[in-house]
């Protein structure tokens, strides 16, 4: 490992780019690369601005801005193919946006491999999402609003994955923040849903901080926050710098992937409508952390003292996220645990070094099939029980909803990682990595692969078999076509999507290369026994599920559980670590300035006219208000600073 | 001794907002009643646009004028400049007479008893009260000399025409006047305290250095060797006198209070412009007569600045009154100017000038849109009232977000570049301590502002919650700039930095 | 240290000033209390009964007493440049003819809107 990390360094400092990849100035098809933005944007600057006229084709116009981005993306991606393997990385400067300071920012978008996969699955699972909302919003009398949220979303979503600059991928990184936080609450009738979207706002600006500390940090080393430079200059920075710009991204990459210990929000995220969170709290947005620190590797790649923080917060939130999977009744709430458990695979795999990064965004683009394919089943459900969401009121479904059912299991099958299904080949991947670099990250990784398939056959057998325990007079019905297409669409890239990616159009870890790098591991088991082993704990999770879920009967009142499960249904006391760590001194900081500012001023003026005796009454027989406190408090500013002029030259 | 000089042109636009403000007291002594409100505004406008075509005819000027009492280089004529930009808008707020059925923001008479039945006649005859518009020419006046002053006594008396007429208008609101009454009292009072304490510091610099002269005074740091103590003193004084105008902590006190009290179109000009002037005096100050000591008061900026920022933004969280909210929240702005300010080179004077623009512009139409939601009994200012307020009108309520998201200095708003341009200045002179202080007080001072956004757009309605008013054309227009100004400078901010860059040399 | 020794004796002497002031009135001042004594001291006008709501004065001094500073400012002005009229020349007597109009501006401000009428 150590002679991979010197040769990469070399060819950091030799090529502007990471991988050994220079990204040229885009022109023919490339130059229009910004109308992948711009239609999306363009979308919901009609349907925001556009006011109750567009009610009508408010949806429509939301679906087509959204293909078209993806016609484009394909496009460029056809275009992509017929380059040579490491000159696929191209910039488009659009304007220069300001130069203060010596602090040059221009607006420009870098699109290579890297953005070229996350533009496919975007655009891509996003139009899908956007044709799936079409049916699951027909009776919200809101949907246009709703549409141009989400073309809102994809567009930031977008900008953060093109841009050049960290500073302007901190623009699209507020913008799907902004998008999340409008479509969390979008039922802002539900207090619920009004509460869930401040909490998200509020975990993420803590995220957010790190983010911004990022930029200042490479603005103070290298003077600038544009990719090319900063990657080019990592080489002479020293380390302590770098590994304090890689945790400051790795807090901005809690806070969006929900990572510990900055999780709390996503499970009640799950407030928002399901297509909400199928496309943003699971295929997209909390992916972003991810991408963040691949395209970081340049940096990371020379601070091992952050990748493995990367490691061990990916390898926690991998296992926390899995246990509270295990206890949620609530359906969405269950497998957001999933998605929070699945970032932190990738997380650690990318924590991993060069070694990782292409698996976890392998693991990424399939975890983006399979998961927006079981959120959307799961809404699918929803539609057909009354929005109801507890899985004890479900059961036996696979009956009356057989597409929703069939989609679904193929999800399932793909993120417990049967082969051939999608999740197999990613899944393992990063636990062979994971093994090749240390026993302990193995092992947590192994683990994690038997408790998500526990908690998956639990959410499978408490829906669609067992006995029915839903109550309501009419028999769930299938959804619409219009919703059942995405699913079917979804469910055929859960199957095929990790094996096609490897096999069919390529090896995606081959053209991920030129900008994550590459490594070679060794195993220190044979891979047979390694992909045996892992097997057999995924089967043993199963078994396990199947012994509490599929041959009994499931209660329809909440048992009361050991004291993991109930500290797992709290989410792991995730907020009660908040608001001890976070929330309380923030209060006692406020409160203790407002009294000072408000009582303490006075109280001491008050003091010192007692102090001056008979003078005081003639003062306030002088005085109106409170201009004697603020009086005071100048001159006591007025002392403060002429003293601390003295004092400077004292010594 | 021979009789002095002057250079005329480059006056120019200081002497026609004077003359223009005493044509509009000899207005208010000779022209009938009736014709009074028309002839007023139409002069004011006049004067400040004729005085804008010169400051920028001006541009690149640089000449030490009035036998070196006055400056006019390029900080003067940029903050001259933005000072008659934001002026000629805050006429547009004061002549707006569609939302008081007929009346403007001000008083019949400010003299009348609050509640008597004089107050009530007047009200119903639809009185004006048009001395507001002198008052703001005198003031403007005195702003736009402010920063060009050169000497001690010039920079006295720039202040003191400044402040003078501000205490007045402060007291003239129409409704809750005495709340109005009580925040001009206090602005008087502690204004007058503040001018001393700057009066009695100037006595000192000239006691050290013997020539009321910056330039003078810039030499004699290195010549006058043994009498520090009168020169350390005397700069902290002043300091205090310029930094009770820009609001900073601990000579903050009657900033909530007057920005509450007054009438709203008042309080935004008086935050832009005021704000504007103050800062621009005191880089010069700072920068040209004691920029040789800047090592003695950097600390003590340094602590001012931390205060200034942490306080403003931690007790804006807990503000219920949108009028305080922004008082305090200008409080924090003026922090973030300070940590530019300690770094005291051409960068810093750049990235002040480029902040203190935008920040005007935006403090200017957050204010106007205050004054367009109303109840019965005026402007609803309470934070409660304005729930719900983006579901009844979305487009009022989007742009006081616009407004609201500048000042929290987000991506894409005029107040990201100006909040990273002071920053980048603070951290290119040494100042990184107070960057990050400036930046986790942004990120608490970015939460009250979204409090309010959230309030506005994701909470139920109040009860009898308050209408917003349709303004006539004046309000519109001048809203409609500084939110235009707020986005266009938040995406294309290169020629107003550059302009800014250009204009960042102090002549001595 | 010597180099505040001015500004600490300026904060000395100031300091007994007016501490010293208060303290020497309080001991050496007769303590005869009336009405007159506690009244709050108002310019020479005599304190009128304090009517409910608080106390509010005439107008009427106030504005002759501007008045009288207007002029009396004015004096101090004109007082240099006549001791140096002959140097000064035409530019001197230009520019004390326009300080002399703008100071009768507010006179006639005053005049106009009845502020000299003494009822």
């Amino acid at each position: 490992m150590i002679s991979t990390y010197s040769t990469l360094a070399t060819a950091v400092s030799t090529q502007a780019e990471h991988g050994g990849q220079v990204a040229v100035e885009a022109t023919g098809i490339y130059s229009w690369t910004w109308l992948l933005i711009a239609f999306p944007l363009l979308g919901a600057a009609v349907l925001l601005l556009g006011g109750r006229r567009t009610d009508r084709i408010g949806h429509l116009v939301g679906t087509v801005a959204s293909s078209l981005s993806f016609v484009m993306g394909v496009v460029l991606f056809v275009a992509m193919l017929g380059e040579g393997d490491a000159e696929r990385a191209f910039t488009l400067d659009l304007w220069e946006w300001f130069n203060a300071g010596g602090y040059q920012v221009e607006v420009s978008l870098l699109l290579d491999q890297l953005s070229m996969a996350f533009v496919l699955l975007i655009t891509g699972v996003g139009s899908l999402i956007h044709v799936y909302s079409i049916g699951y919003m027909e009776h919200d009398e809101r949907r246009r609003r709703f549409f141009g949220y989400l073309n809102l979303f994809v567009a930031a979503m977008l900008l953060l994955v093109l841009a050049a600059d960290y500073l302007i991928l901190f623009i699209g990184w507020e913008g799907v923040g902004l998008a999340s936080y409008l479509l969390i609450g979008f039922w802002q009738h539900k207090p619920s849903a009004a509460v869930a979207a401040k909490k998200a706002f509020v975990v993420n600006r803590v995220g957010d901080m790190g983010m911004v500390l990022a930029v200042a940090s490479m603005l103070a080393v290298f003077g600038s926050s544009s990719y090319s430079l900063v990657f080019a200059n990592a080489e002479n920075a020293s380390t302590g710098w770098l590994t304090a710009i890689g945790l400051f991204l790795l807090l901005a990459a809690c806070g969006k992937s929900a990572q510990f210990p900055l999780q709390s929000w996503l499970l009640d995220a799950m407030e928002g409508p399901t297509p909400v969170s199928a496309l943003i709290h699971a295929a997209t947005m909390v992916t972003a952390g991810v991408y963040l620190v691949v395209r970081s590797a340049a940096i990371y790649d020379l601070a091992p003292d952050a990748r493995t923080a990367v490691v061990i917060v990916g390898a926690i939130t991998l296992l926390m996220g899995a246990i509270i999977g295990c206890a949620k009744d609530d359906i969405k709430k269950a497998l957001a645990g999933s998605t929070m458990s699945q970032i932190g695979y990738m997380m650690l795999a990318a924590g991993l070094g060069p070694a990782g990064y292409a698996f976890a965004i392998f693991h990424l683009l399939t975890h983006g099939f399979f998961k927006a394919n079981m959120f959307l089943g799961a809404g699918s459900v929803m539609h057909g029980m009354n929005d109801e969401v507890d899985m004890r009121k479900f059961g036996g479904l696979r009956v009356a909803m057989p597409v929703t059912f069939a989609t679904f299991a193929m999800g399932y099958l793909a993120i417990i990682g049967i082969p051939p299904f999608a999740g197999y080949f990613s899944k393992d991947r990063i636990i062979e990595a994971a093994f090749a670099e240390n026993w302990v990250y193995g092992i947590c990784a192994l683990l994690g692969a038997g408790i998500t398939a526990f908690y998956m056959t639990r959410v499978m057998l408490m829906t669609f078999f067992g006995a029915r325990r839903w109550k309501q007079s009419e028999p769930p019905h299938e959804s619409p076509s219009v919703m059942t297409v995405p699913l079917v669409v979804l469910a055929v890239l859960s199957v095929v999507g990790g094996a096609g990616l490897l096999y069919l159009t390529g090896d995606i870890v081959q053209w991920l290369a030129p900008v994550t790098g590459e490594a070679h591991h060794d195993l220190p088991m044979p891979l047979a026994l390694l992909v045996t082993l892992t097997l057999l704990t995924v089967l043993a999770g199963v078994a396990v599920a199947w012994g509490m879920y599929g041959r009994k009967a499931i209660r329809e009142d909440v048992p009361a559980g050991n004291p993991l499960t109930v500290a797992a249904r709290r989410d792991l006391y995730g907020d009660a670590f908040n608001e001890a760590v976070l929330m309380r001194p923030g209060q006692y900081l406020t409160r203790s300035l407002v009294y000072v500012e408000n009582r303490g001023v006075d109280g001491a003026v008050v003091g010192t006219a007692t102090a001056v005796g008979g003078l005081s009454s003639r003062l306030r027989r002088w005085q109106t208000g409170f201009v004697r406190s603020y009086a005071l408090t100048m001159f006591a500013g007025v002392g403060f600073v002429v003293v601390a002029m003295l004092l400077v030259r004292l010594p | 001794m021979t009789a002095p000089t002057l250079e005329y042109a480059e006056l120019a636009p200081l002497i026609t907002v004077f003359g223009a403000a005493v044509i509009g007291v000899l207005i208010e002594a000779f022209v009938p009643r009736r014709a009074r409100h028309t002839v007023q505004v139409v002069l004011a406008l006049l004067a400040l646009v004729a005085s804008l075509v010169q400051v920028i005819a001006l541009a690149g000027t640089e000449v030490v004028a009035a036998v070196g009492a006055v400056v006019i280089d390029g900080p003067a004529l940029f903050l001259q400049g933005t000072i008659l930009v934001l002026s000629i808008i805050s006429i547009a707020f004061f002549a707006e007479r569609k939302l008081e059925a007929g009346g403007d923001a001000f008083a019949p008479a400010a003299s009348s008893l609050p509640g008597s039945d004089e107050e009530r006649v007047l009200v119903r005859e639809r009185r004006l009260q048009t001395e507001i518009y002198p008052l703001m020419l005198f003031a403007v006046a005195g702003m736009m000399l402010f920063p060009a002053a050169n000497d001690l006594l010039i920079m006295f008396i720039a202040l003191e025409v400044l402040s003078l007429p501000l205490y007045l208008m402060c007291g003239m609101a129409r409704r809750r006047r005495l709340l109005s009454h009580e925040a001009a009292l206090k602005y008087f009072l502690l204004g007058a305290f503040s001018s001393a304490v700057f009066l009695f510091g100037s006595a000192f610099v000239y006691g050290f250095a013997g020539s009321l002269r910056f330039s003078e005074i810039s030499t004699a740091l290195t010549t006058e060797i043994g009498k520090e103590g009168l020169l350390l003193s005397g700069v902290g004084l002043m300091a205090v006198g310029l930094l009770f105008k820009v609001g900073a902590v601990p000579f903050h006190a009657w900033t909530p209070d007057v920005y509450q009290g007054a009438p709203t179109p008042v309080t935004a000009f008086m935050a832009a412009c005021t704000k504007l002037a103050a800062f621009g005096a005191m880089v010069r100050l700072f920068y040209v007569a004691f920029g040789g000591v800047r090592s003695d008061w950097q600390p003590m900026l340094w602590a001012v600045a931390i205060a200034t920022m942490v306080v403003g933004a931690v007790v804006a969280l807990t503000q219920t009154d949108i009028k305080r909210m922004l008082a305090y929240s200008s409080i924090a702005h003026a922090g973030f100017v300070l940590t530019a300010l300690v770094a005291a080179d051409q960068t810093a004077t750049a990235a002040i000038l480029f902040y203190l623009a935008t920040y005007g512009i935006a403090t200017l139409g957050a204010f106007a849109v205050v004054t367009l939601v109303r109840d019965s009994g005026g402007e609803a200012t309470h934070l409660s009232k304005w729930a719900g307020l983006g579901k009844r009108s979305p487009i009022v309520a989007g742009t006081f977000a616009l407004f609201l998201l500048a000042f929290a200095g987000i991506p894409m708003t005029s107040g990201f570049v100006g909040k990273l341009s002071v920053f980048a200045a603070a951290i290119d002179g040494g100042a990184t301590p107070l960057v990050i202080v400036g930046v986790l007080a942004s990120a608490v001072a970015a939460f009250f502002y979204v409090r309010v956004i959230v309030l506005m757009f994701f909470s139920a309605p109040a009860e009898e919650g308050p209408t917003v008013a349709v303004p006539s054309v004046w309000t519109t227009v001048g809203i409609s700039l500084g939110a235009a100004a707020t986005l266009l400078l938040g995406l294309v901010p290169g020629p107003l930095l550059d302009l800014a860059q250009q204009a960042a040399v102090f002549v001595r | 240290m010597s180099l505040y020794a001015p500004v600490i004796g300026l904060i000395i002497i100031a300091a007994l000033f007016a501490v010293g002031s208060v303290v020497v009135s309080t001991v050496v001042g007769p303590k005869r209390y009336n009405r007159a004594r506690l009244d709050s001291y108002e310019c020479g006008v005599e304190p009128t009964p304090q009517p409910v709501g608080g106390g509010r004065f005439p107008i009427k001094y106030y504005l002759t007493a501007m008045t009288f500073i207007i002029f009396d400012i004015e004096i101090i002005f004109l007082y240099p440049w006549a001791v140096r009229f002959d140097q000064l020349g035409v530019f001197g007597f230009l520019a004390m003819v326009t300080f002399i109009v703008l100071i009768s501006v507010p006179f006639v401000y005053e005049w106009r809107r009845g502020g000299l009428d003494w009822d």
